[in-house]
This record gives structure tokens, C-alpha cells and sequence, in this order.
């Protein structure tokens, strides 16, 4: 049903409907809007699970590992410090196959701690064996919960659906959210492989060695693999019943001739085919490939899009997340993905490929920086790696005063002093 | 899955549970049928009281629950001795997910249960004093705080035994571990640390809390059978010596822990609802250089030179629990607490015909 609904509501919802049997629920802006509507589903009724409000995100995972384990359909959601708070046991929910289902709602990651989006979080989390999922509309986060529950138990893989904080959680838009009935079609009961039962006691977790290890590990990667397959299959599925394409491994946005491609995961999709049509104006053949799949990271999708005519391409890839000392997270797979050329195209020799790191706590993508930063690359002057929007100015004078004095510390209250901005905690 | 039958050598000892009594007096562990959830075959060393513990307090658990029980079980020598991929000892569904978060697991996997529509099957949590006291603490008091249908065992071996006998928040004073080593003028684990996580429990007014020890079996399978009794959280803890840990005899295990009882350092005890309602009185005090001079982790407090200051100070311990818990046996108290025989209904149906 069309509805004009919070991104958060509508997740709630395509959740809600999804019949989850234990839900957990520890709060993170901005992710607490999500959880809040699904408790109040459960408290009224209309929504038939047990609901944990738990003492942290560690608990969380732990505990919807433990009601998968045990053959209910789980699911929890988070954001940044609580995505990290749970890590060892995101990557024990991976390790034992249990196919829960997990919100981030992403946002960056302190120090300094920040509320707004960015996607450190769930880039942090990239190879703990998790499918990643990222939403470009909140249609699509919607859709892509229910498309979730049936690759997490079609492979017995958890799966994590991200969606940018605020400029999805928070924002209104209108959604159409699957009726029950719809999504019972689409989505049919959690059968577990493999749980724990009194008529047939078996040992889950238990200690492996040497002798085993190196297979268990290559299960995971063939699981991944298979996911590779999974993932468009079921989008294609999806879409034969709901008439919408959501989900699938990579979205190509007039990229047939382009000369120009941006790469970006999430909601910049938006701001990104606009900023392409602007330049297409320009007479510049811009396109855009949004990468809705980043793990398992879709190689030969990614290859098929950018494969043209071996003209010299230049890819930027706008990255919501720095991994310091390295540059761009999905820039590294990108360019593993272009370097594995095997006579196709693309040949890596053809590709120029820059980094632009964007939107990093919340600070906003614009469609005009987005326009400028690209016109410069389409003509040669874009560097191989870049911040949008930076501050030179606060930078500049910081990096001056780190020079004169020799000084260890946390150097983001000077910047704030130089801002003029008090630092509130 | 086929069951082991249980092949008894011990005859009439006091461990083996009285084998000789009327049927319906009889310990779980003396009976044929007991689920023997832990399983020989098991790589735990010789005369470990955690191995002990864990069959002991599980196979009450299976008969009072007629063989309807999930364990998960925290990181730590009961999950690695009992586990050694691809083989397992454990006769009941069990999961072992980290170390620091079964009693959320177990609360997710009660959870559930209940959305399953599975209310006769129980949820029993188990771990380490470590996983327990320190890195578990949180989930512990989480799932105690929203009285999640759980019992949690701890096996108290004082120490990190898994990874080499360190320090945890349970280790006793003076104690000798390899974070606490027998050197300097204060050699072993300081005093005036630690926690006491049976209190903390019933700080949390949780339906039942227990102590107990491998030493008194009856007591031990009393109170894991009537943890069953209740709908909630519940919290059950057992002093499980440690041979390699203590640095005691693998054949002195039982005698280890019932002098950790006879000398007050150990206090058994129940209690419902946040009150004391029973405390197993000591029938003969004995000193605590009784119970210190059998393990190895307190020969310092013993050479070169009898550290009687040290030894006064754990006496005094001692003495404050039996005070603290009534622990004294006298005139008007029972030398033990009145304990209903546990119920000998099989636990559940015989493995054939399954
Ligand atoms: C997060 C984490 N930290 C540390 C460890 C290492 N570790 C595994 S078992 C163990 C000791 C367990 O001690 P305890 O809970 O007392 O159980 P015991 O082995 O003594 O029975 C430790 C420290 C771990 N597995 N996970
Ligand atoms: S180290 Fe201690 S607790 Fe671990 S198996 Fe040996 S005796 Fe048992
Ligand atoms: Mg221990």
C-alpha cells in the first residue's frame, strides 16, 4: 500500500510483515525508530514475536543468535559504536550460518563521535562473512528487508541491509509497503537446516582445528559465491511480483557510452544521476554504477557494467568511509575487480580510477560540489585521491600548529575552537 | 543420536550416589537411565571437578525436565574439552557461540522457544568463573534483570583455566595463578578484591540462586532440580576444583572442595526471590590451612616459612561467611537441610526408541 511514511516506519513494516519470531532491540541513533515501531507492533499485538529489549548490541547479536540457533527467525538493527559494540559476535553469527537479518542504519564512527551518516560502520564489518546490502531509496530498504529473510535462509547466511542514517532512516517519502499476504507469497516459512532440539541433540560451535579450519572457511567464501547468484535471482523474483526492481548485485545509470562513471553505494545515488544528467547538459558522457551488493563484492557484474569499448575511461569512486592509511575501501575491490581483465575489457591500463571521499559524519553531498569535483575529472585534474569539500582552511591552520608544537592528542576540539564552535559532548 | 549406556565401576561411594539405597532414594548419578549428558570421551584431565560439575548438575537438569534441555555454554575448558571438532561429548542440544555472551544466547534461544510455542523445553546456560563473573557479567545481569527463562550454571574454578590459569574476578586471595604469581612480599592474587556473584544474583530478586560443590552431590542435583521448579532467571553456582589449576591431586578433588565448604571459605546456600532460605550448615569447622595445604597455588603460604599472617587473613574470611551465612552447625539446627529425594521418572524415553 502507498503510504507517505518514515524510512525507518516503512523498514519497521516490511520487517513486521516479514514474521520475524524474536526481535531484539538495543537503541543507537538512528536507528531507534526502526525498533521502536517494532515493539510497539509486538506490545499491541499485531505483531506475533518475542521482543528483547537487551542490556547491549552485544547482546543483541547474541541473542538472535541464539533464537536462530534455536529455529526462529531473528532480527536485530543497529548503527556505528553498537555495530562495533557487537562485532565479535556479527562474526560468530557468520561463522555458525544462522540467517538472521540485521538493519544498519549507517553512521559514522567516533572519535570524535558523531551521530550523522557515513558508511564506517558497516564497511568495518565488510569481511565478517556477511551478505551487505545497500539501500539507495526507502523503498528500496524496505523492499530489501523482505528480499533478506529469503537469501539469509536460502543459504543460511546473515544478511545486513543498509540504509543511510537520517537521509533514509529519518526522511519521509512515499513507500509502497508490501500487504501481508503479498509478502507471505513471496517470503515462505524459516526452515532451518540444522537446530537445536531435544528429539535430536546436536553440538552447534563446537572447536575446530588445523585439519578442518581452512574448509570451513572455504565453505564461507563458496557460500558468497552462490550469493553472487542468490541475490539477482531473488531480485528478479521480487520483481516479477511486486512490478519494482529492487536489490540485485549493481545498478547501472546511463553508463552504455560513458566516458565519466562515479561508483557509490547508498542513497548518493540519488544526487549522483542528477549530477550526471547535469553533466550529460554539459556535453560531458557521465554515467553512474551503484553498487547495491558490496559483499560478496559482484566482480564480474561490476566488470560487465564498465566493460565498453576499451576507449580511456576514468572511474571516480565516491567512497562514504576513509580507511586511513589506505585511501578507499571499494575503490580497492574495484580496481581488484578491473585488474582481474582476462582479454575482456575492462583493462585496467585503460581505467583511470580516482578516489573522492565524501560525506563523511553527515556532511552533505551536493549535487554542485558532485558537478564540479566530476567536471574536473572529465577533464584530467581530478588527483587519484581526494576529500569533497574539505575544509582546507581548518586543516591548513591545524596542520600549521601541529608543526610548532610537538603535541599527542585528539586535535578535533582545536578545529572546533577555530570554528568558533564550542565543543559540546 | 544414540546414547552411551553408563558402565558403573565406582561401588557404594559416596559419589556414585548411593546406589544401594531404595530406588526412590537414590542420586541421579546412580541411576542407569541418567541422561549422562556429558559423555565419556571427553578431553578433560584426570580429576577435573568441572567435568564433574557439568554431568552432575545436567543430568538433573534432563531428568527434571524429562530430557527437554538446550545448554549453551560460554568459552573455556567444560566448551574445548567436551568439543574437539568432529567429535562432541554432549548428549544434549548444545551451542557454544563466544565467551563472553551465553547467557544472551540463552536468552535468545528461550525466546525462541516461547515464540515457538515450546514452553517444556528449557534453556540451561553454562560457563567458566571467567566468562561468568568477568567478560559475561553484562549478559548475565541483562538476562537476570528481565528474569529470562534461563538457568545459568557457573563452574567457579577460581581462575582462567582454558588459556593457563590467570587471575579472574573469582580467584581467591593469596591465591598463586600466572597473573598473580608466588613472588615479592605479597606473592598471589591480592585481598580485598573479587566479586561475589551469587550475591549479585540475588541482588537482582531473581527466582533462585544456589551455591553448591562437586563435593555433595545430593545437595548439587537437589538444586539443580529445583531450579527447575521455577519459570525465570536462576542462577546456580558450583565450586569445581581444578587439579591443574590448584595444583591438587587429581584424586583429591571431592576432599578439595568439601574442605572448601568445611572451613567456611565456601558457603553453600540458596535463596528465592533475594532471601536466604537455606544454608548448609558445617558439621565439623575445620581449619582453612586444611583446605590451603592440598593445592600447589598456596604452597607459598606454607614455605619457606608459614606466612601465618596470610593464613589469618583467610581464616578470618572464612569465619565471617560461617557467621554471615549461619553456617555454624548447633543445638536447633539441622546438620543438613532438609532435602526431598530428587524424582526417579526417567528422564526420558530409553534411547531405543527414539
Ligand atoms: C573475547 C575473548 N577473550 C578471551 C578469550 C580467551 N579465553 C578463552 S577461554 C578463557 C578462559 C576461560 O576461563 P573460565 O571462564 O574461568 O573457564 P575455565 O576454562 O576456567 O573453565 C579465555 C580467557 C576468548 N576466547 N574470547
Ligand atoms: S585445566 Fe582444570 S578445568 Fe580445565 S580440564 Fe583441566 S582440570 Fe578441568
Ligand atoms: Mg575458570
Amino acid at each position: 500500500m502507498l503510504k507517505q511514511i518514515e524510512g525507518s516506519r516503512a523498514v519497521a513494516e516490511a520487517v513486521a510483515r516479514s514474521r520475524p519470531q524474536v526481535i531484539c532491540a538495543y537503541p543507537i541513533t538512528p536507528q531507534t525508530h526502526i525498533v521502536e515501531a517494532l515493539g510497539a507492533l509486538v506490545k499491541k499485538g499485531d505483531l506475533n514475536a518475542g521482543f528483547l529489549n537487551v542490556e547491549s548490541e552485544f547482546a543483541a547479536m547474541s541473542a538472535v543468535i541464539g533464537a536462530s540457533a534455536a529455529g526462529a527467525r531473528a532480527y536485530t538493527a543497529t548503527a556505528s559504536q553498537g555495530l562495533l559494540y557487537m562485532s565479535e559476535a556479527v562474526y560468530n553469527a557468520a561463522g555458525l550460518g544462522l540467517p538472521v537479518v540485521m538493519t544498519v542504519a549507517n553512521r559514522a564512527i567516533g572519535a570524535p563521535i558523531n551521530i550523522w551518516n557515513d558508511h564506517s560502520d558497516a564497511m568495518s564489518q565488510r569481511d565478517a562473512g556477511w551478505i551487505q546490502l545497500y539501500a539507495e531509496t526507502n523503498q528500496e530498504a524496505a523492499d530489501l528487508h523482505i528480499q533478506a529473510f529469503r537469501i539469509a535462509e536460502e543459504l543460511s547466511n546473515p544478511v545486513m541491509v543498509c540504509m543511510d542514517g537520517f537521509l533514509l532512516t529519518h526522511a519521509s517519502e512515499r513507500v509502497d509497503v508490501p500487504g501481508q499476504d503479498e509478502v507471505d507469497a513471496f517470503l515462505p516459512p524459516y526452515a532451518p537446516r540444522q537446530v537445536l532440539d531435544p528429539a535430536d541433540p546436536v553440538s552447534i560451535g563446537a572447536m575446530v582445528g588445523p585439519e578442518a579450519f581452512t574448509e570451513v572457511r572455504y565453505l564461507a567464501a563458496e557460500r558468497m559465491r552462490q550469493a553472487l547468484d542468490l541475490v539477482p535471482a531473488v531480485a528478479a523474483d521480487f520483481a516479477g511480483q511486486f512490478g519494482r526492481s529492487s536489490g540485485g548485485l549493481v545498478r547501472p545509470y546511463r553508463i552504455e557510452d560513458a566516458e565519466l562513471i562515479v561508483v557509490a553505494l547508498g542513497s548518493v545515488l540519488g544526487t549522483i544521476a542528477d549530477a550526471v544528467d547535469e553533466l550529460r547538459d554539459d556535453g560531458i558522457r557521465a554515467g553512474a554504477l551503484g553498487i547495491t551488493t558490496f559483499r560478496p563484492f559482484p566482480v564480474q557484474a561490476v566488470r560487465a557494467a564498465l566493460d565498453g569499448d576499451h576507449r580511456l575511461r576514468r572511474v571516480v569512486v565516491i567512497e562514504r568511509a576513509l580507511a586511513p592509511g589506505s585511501g578507499g575501501i571499494v575503490t580497492a575491490d574495484l580496481r581488484a575487480a578491473i585488474a582481474t581483465a582476462d582479454g575482456g575489457a575492462p583493462r585496467p591500463e585503460d581505467t583511470i580510477i580516482s578516489t573522492v571521499i565524501a560525506g563523511l559524519g553527515g556532511r552533505p553531498v551536493t549535487r554542485k560540489s558532485l558537478r564540479e569535483m566530476l567536471t574536473s575529472a572529465a577533464q584530467g585534474n581530478l588527483p587519484p585521491f581526494s576529500f569533497l569539500d574539505l575544509r582546507s582552511d581548518l586543516v591548513t591552520s591545524e596542520l600549521a600548529r601541529m608543526r610548532a608544537a610537538r603535541r599527542s592528542g585528539p586535535s578535533a576540539e582545536n578545529l572546533l575552537r577555530d570554528l568558533g564552535v564550542t565543543a559540546v559532548s | 543420536m544414540p546414547y552411551e549406556r553408563i558402565k558403573f565401576y565406582q561401588t557404594g561411594s559416596f559419589a556414585a550416589g548411593n546406589r544401594l539405597l531404595p530406588a526412590d532414594l537414590r542420586s541421579v548419578q546412580s541411576s542407569g537411565d541418567r541422561a549422562n549428558a556429558l559423555t565419556c570421551g571427553h578431553r578433560a584431565c584426570q580429576g577435573c571437578g568441572e567435568a564433574l560439575g557439568a554431568r552432575y548438575a545436567l543430568d538433573a537438569a534432563m531428568r527434571a525436565t524429562k530430557g527437554k534441555l538446550i545448554a549453551v555454554n560460554a568459552t573455556g575448558c567444560l566448551e574445548v574439552f567436551s568439543t574437539p571438532f568432529p567429535e562432541t561429548s554432549w548428549q544434549v542440544p548444545w551451542l557454544h557461540s563466544l565467551f563472553g555472551n551465553a547467557p544472551a544466547v540463552a536468552s535468545g534461544v528461550a525466546a525462541a522457544l516461547k515464540a515457538m510455542g515450546r514452553p517444556e523445553v528449557r534453556v540451561v546456560a553454562q560457563g567458566g568463573d571467567g566468562g561468568t563473573v568477568d567478560i559475561g557479567m553484562a549478559c548475565l545481569s541483562g538476562m537476570f534483570e528481565r528474569d529470562d527463562d534461563v538457568l545459568y550454571i557457573c563452574y567457579d574454578n577460581q581462575a582462567y583455566m582454558n588459556t593457563g590459569v590467570q587471575r579472574s574476578g573469582a580467584t581467591p586471595p593469596a591465591a598463586r595463578t600466572a597473573t598473580t604469581p608466588a613472588v615479592g612480599p605479597e606473592p598471589g592474587n591480592t585481598f580485598g578484591q573479587g566479586k561475589n556473584v551469587p550475591l549479585i544474583a540475588m541482588a537482582h530478586e531473581i527466582p533462585y540462586v544456589a551455591t553448591a560443590t562437586v563435593a555433595d552431590l545430593r545437595d548439587l542435583e537437589y538444586k539443580a532440580t529445583r531450579a527447575m521448579d521455577f519459570r525465570g532467571a536462576r542462577y546456580l553456582h558450583i565450586l569445581v576444583p581444578c587439579p591443574l589449576g590448584w595444583g591438587s591431586a587429581p584424586a583429591d578433588t571431592i576432599k578439595v572442595a568439601r574442605l572448601a565448604t568445611e572451613s567456611g571459605l565456601f558457603p553453600v546456600f540458596e535463596a528465592e526471590a533475594g532471601q536466604v532460605t537455606s544454608a548448609t550448615p558445617i558439621r565439623r569447622q575445620v581449619p582453612v590451612q586444611d583446605y590451603l595445604r592440598l593445592q600447589a597455588r598456596y604452597a607459598h603460604l606454607f614455605r619457606p616459612r608459614e606466612r601465618t599472617d596470610v593464613i589469618a587473613r583467610l581464616q578470618a574470611a572464612a569465619d565471617r561467611n560461617i557467621a554471615r551465612f549461619g553456617l555454624r552447625a548447633g543445638p536447633g539446627q539441622p546438620e543438613q537441610p532438609e532435602r526431598p529425594p530428587v524424582p526417579v521418572a526417567p528422564h526420558r524415553d530409553t534411547p531405543q526408541e527414539r
